[in-house]
């Protein structure tokens, strides 16, 4: 059973992954990302973490793959793009370069740890979403007690993130009646 | 890998799985998909009745008694209509947007408890020796697989407008994610609540723990009461505007867009949008039955006939009633209510419900740790709301002076607020 969802979900994000580099329209990107996040999503629930499973949709896909193809809508740039120039020159060869760097690090990774192809885990020490409790309570013991101050620092950052964009995007409106373009409403 | 796959607490799935269990599973399937399916029929001709009764006409009334059968006769009219696919259209995303819209909303509905006897056996009915539960699924994220659904189906919408590839889809269906976007981060904020007094995300859970006895033998112990009210009225306005029905369709407002993100949309595959649409009121009725209304708890008035418990009815009973008054309630204010303008909309959205349901959830924490450490509830309540207040003061202070530093240059500020607000590109 394990076996079966694990081959579904890796044959999901690897076809979704593929699908993200090898299409041309933006739109038809961002929806093979999608269905590469509805497969990580499956792994989550394989590995019994049932929330991070249903956070990794409402976020990922709920949210953030949504804002995206906000953007690319609102840019216009949802037609097939010209890839014959290059938009930033030696852009190809250094993404060739760093790709393969990327492939021989993942590569010796799991060459060179043990038992990494066949799923058994190393330590055998106990794992924090190990347990009898559900998985929310054991990460919210995790997050707010061991990690409270990491998070309430993350949580000051996001704030801050959000506060700065507003500021930075909103411009006083001119004297002369015009609305001001572009202003986001929300 | 742990090997096995936790799908449910349903006490059903616990041990082994044989045939009974996969047939029952099935059952329960069929069921709840053809009660949608039949409801959604109803909930068509239901409310275009209801409609017209609040219009002084009659509102169908040739097909079968009535005019029962009006939406049947409008089904087999769509079925067979020429199928058109726009020139300009991407012809893929085009034909998958509808599925989009309509697979989601009949997930969600999986997690709503449906029956059972919440007053002795919590819910629990036993049929060919198994113990289970009167709904499809009972997951462990519970209530967090219909927010997950939900954010899901914004998709059908923003693709459907898209791949139209037609100027007013695109701008509904704009219009639409930016709205269902908004209005979900309430909806959590609202469900955040519940899930705190339950101290679970289950549904059942949910409905059990409401279940429980009440207030002075006769309040039931609803959330609507325990959580005080508010987090219901956000939840019942986040909702309505996460399923663009009026006064928040904006989507379709065909004075300005036409038919909204389905104009190029015809035969069948506008049909099963039409069907999501009503689908998603039904299943959102039933959410907020489920978590604010008690679900199906209720006294079972006679719990056997003839030596055979129907207990389990009793609950089926309770909560068709109340999502029935539920579903009235939606086309009570589609009658009434006229239709926000888009500036109105975010308004309500980021700058009142959004505060206050975090607010809300908030002081329910701070009564909630009172508890926990003994607190004098009478004053953790008056420190809190006092707080709250004074925030919710400095917030509207905020507001207010971001507005007249926004649009100083006055005239017709209301109608340039809503141009500027717009985040519609002009180009398509």
């Amino acid at each position: 059973m394990a076996e079966a969802v694990f081959a579904v979900a890796a044959v999901l994000m690897l076809a979704g992954a593929i699908g993200v580099v090898a299409s041309r329209n933006p739109v038809h990107a961002a929806l093979f990302l999608v269905q590469t996040l509805v497969g990580v999503a499956l792994l989550f629930i394989l590995n019994d973490a049932h929330f991070l499973a249903a956070v990794q949709v409402v976020v990922y896909a709920g949210a953030i793959v949504i804002l995206f193809l906000f953007v690319i809508m609102l840019l216009g740039v949802d037609k097939a793009e010209e890839l014959r120039v290059e938009p930033i020159f030696g852009q190809r060869p250094l993404a060739a370069v760093i790709g393969a760097a990327l492939a021989a690090v993942l590569g010796t990774v799991i060459l060179t740890t043990a038992d990494v192809l066949s799923g058994i885990r190393q330590s055998g020490g106990e794992r924090a979403l190990d347990g009898e409790a559900t998985d929310i309570e054991r990460m919210g013991r995790v997050l707010f007690g061991e990690f409270a101050f990491a998070v309430e620092i993350t949580a000051a950052l996001l704030t801050i993130a959000v506060v700065g964009a507003v500021v930075l995007t909103r411009r006083a409106a001119r004297s002369d009646g015009a609305a001001p373009a572009g202003s986001g409403g929300g | 890998m742990t090997g096995q796959l936790v799908l449910a607490a349903d006490p059903m799935l616990a041990g082994d799985i044989g045939q009974v269990e996969v047939l029952l599973t099935l059952a329960k399937v069929v069921v709840a998909f053809a009660f949608l399916l039949v409801a959604v029929m109803l909930m068509i001709w239901f409310e275009r009745k209801l409609l017209g009764g609040m219009h002084q006409r009659f509102g169908p009334t040739i097909a079968g008694p009535f005019g029962v059968l009006q939406t049947m006769a409008d089904g087999i009219k769509l079925f067979f209509k020429e199928d058109l696919v726009p020139d300009r259209s991407d012809r893929f995303v085009f034909k998958l947007a509808p599925y989009l819209s309509l697979i989601p909303a009949f997930l969600a509905f999986a997690i709503v408890p449906l029956g059972g006897d919440f007053n002795s056996r919590a819910g629990e009915v036993e049929w060919w020796g198994r113990i289970t539960y009167l709904q499809v699924a009972d997951p462990p994220v519970g209530i967090l697989l219909f927010l997950a659904m939900s954010s899901v189906a914004v998709y059908g919408v923003m693709l459907a407008g898209w791949a139209s590839g037609s100027k007013y889809p695109l701008l509904g269906s704009v219009r639409a994610s930016a709205q269902m976007v908004s209005y979900e981060a309430a909806l959590g904020l609202a469900v955040a609540s519940i899930v705190l007094v339950t101290g679970g995300l289950s549904t059942h859970d949910m409905v059990v723990a409401q279940a429980a006895e009440g207030y002075f033998g006769i309040i039931p112990r609803w959330n609507i009461i325990v959580t005080g009210l508010v987090p219901f009225i956000v939840f019942a306005i986040a909702g309505t505007a996460e399923l663009n029905r009026p006064p928040f369709d904006l989507v379709e407002a065909e004075q300005e867009l036409v038919g909204g993100f389905h104009t190029e949309y015809s035969s069948i595959r506008f049909a099963l949008f039409f069907l999501a649409e009503f689908m998603n009121t039904i299943t959102m009725s039933a959410v907020i039955v489920t978590l604010f209304l008690g679900g199906p708890s209720g006294p079972a008035l006679v719990s056997e006939i003839g030596g055979f418990g129907i207990a389990w009815a009793w609950g089926v009973v309770w909560f068709f009633i109340k999502l029935f008054v539920l579903l009235f309630c939606f086309v009570w204010m589609r009658a009434t209510l006229p239709r926000f303008r888009y500036d109105q909309l975010m308004n309500l959205g980021w700058k009142l419900l959004i505060p206050v349901a975090l607010g809300w959830f908030l002081f329910l924490v701070a009564l909630e740790v009172g508890r926990d450490r003994g607190w004098n509830t009478m004053a953790v309540t008056l420190v809190t709301l006092v707080t709250f207040g004074l925030a919710g003061l400095l917030l509207a202070q905020a507001v207010r002076r971001g507005r007249r530093s926004g649009d100083h240059s006055g005239g017709g500020s209301g109608e340039t607020a809503a141009r500027a607000d717009e985040p519609v590109g002009k180009e398509a």
